[in-house]
């Protein structure tokens, strides 16, 4: 499955079997972006790193 | 018994995320998500979650925290456990409750003012590290090796940083063989351990930090059962420092990643995880704001 990069417009494959909220990175402008939705597809640019994420 | 209901709580779908919800399906488990970005708590009515057990993997600490104590008031068991991420995602209170039960750990001082803090430093003695109360993935790190660089990092901290950067915790420096240790402890026992290597004094994983397979020995395995104990236990993952006077624990962890360790230990920690996470159910939830 595939979408278009919110940020530059290129083609992002997301796997066989994506979920919602999974994270992948457009191959040509190195944004990480969002599954938002499945059906159809959708990729949004992900939240920004905040002061309190970490393990 | 029948087969639990899981709940977990989480936004962000990482590499742990998805090898949790494939550990859980090869058990017959379709797990319910929990975002944290959509979620809205009624406290005084609680709804029924139809949920025997929250799996807690948000990547942000303040939301996890909130919606711990919430899931704990209620009386749904979660891993881990409100308390467990409250000490941990606060190194102060890490440090206090491994202090409390002879944990061996780096010597801290805590401070309030810039004077006090530069005080607190030079006793120390250079170089020190500086670090955020709350932070993660060796993120604001500081270590600083003189009067200078202490009271410029200080003035920036106080001047620049929110009111918790003003919380001095300042820690003696540990000249570390260009690694340290990761352990992981599932419940009463430290599952795999890898050696985190990295030329930089900086060696998480998430800052270029290079994983290879750490023997658990009696040493590290005692350490870090004593560790995982005094924070409250669960699922956790510690960080050891090998100090030339032995073994210290630097940090625990609550929401642990394992993407690099898996492959790097044999050990299959998801798996693990779904293990003591159906304990947990079958166990029932801690009675709210026991220890």
């Amino acid at each position: 499955m595939a979408s278009s990069c919110p940020e530059c417009g290129a083609n992002v494959g997301v796997g066989n079997k994506p979920m919602a909220g999974e994270i992948v990175q457009c191959p040509d402008c190195g944004t990480e972006l969002e599954v938002k939705n499945l059906q159809p597809l959708e990729l949004a640019v992900a939240p920004a790193e905040e002061e309190d994420w970490g393990e | 018994m029948t087969v639990p209901r899981v709940g977990v709580l989480m936004s962000r779908v990482r590499l742990e995320e998805k090898l949790l919800f494939e550990e859980l399906g090869r058990r017959g488990i379709e797990p319910v998500i929990l975002d944290d970005r959509t979620l809205v708590f009624a406290l005084e009515d609680p709804p029924d979650l139809a949920i025997d057990v929250v799996l807690e993997r948000a990547i942000q600490h303040s939301r996890a925290l909130y919606a711990l104590k919430i899931f704990e008031q209620w009386g749904i068991p979660t891993v881990n456990t409100y308390q467990v991420a409250d000490t941990c995602g606060n190194k102060f209170l890490t440090t206090v409750a491994l202090l409390r039960d002879g944990v061996p750990t780096p010597r801290t001082r805590i401070a309030f003012t810039q004077e006090s803090a530069l005080r607190a430093v030079e006793e120390l003695g250079y170089p020190v590290v500086l670090k955020p109360i709350i932070g993660s993935w060796g993120r604001l790190l500081s270590k600083v090796n003189d009067r200078d660089a202490a009271e410029a990092l200080l003035e920036h901290k106080e001047t620049l940083g929110s009111y918790l950067h003003a919380i001095y915790y300042i820690q003696e420096y540990i000249p570390k063989p260009q690694r340290d240790i990761r352990s992981f402890v599932v419940g009463d026992e430290c599952i795999c351990a890898i050696y985190r290597s990295s030329a930089h004094w900086i060696t998480n994983t998430a800052q270029g930090g290079r994983a290879t397979n750490c023997p658990v020995t009696p040493e590290i395995a005692d350490l870090s059962v004593r560790a995982a104990r005094s924070i409250g236990g669960g699922v956790v993952a510690i960080d050891i420092l090998e100090s030339p006077e032995g073994l210290l624990v630097n940090e625990v962890n609550y929401t642990m990643e394992f993407r690099n360790s898996i492959e790097t230990t044999g050990v299959n920690i998801p798996a693990r995880i779904v293990d003591h996470l159906l304990a947990a159910a079958r166990n029932g939830a801690p009675r709210a704001g026991a220890a």
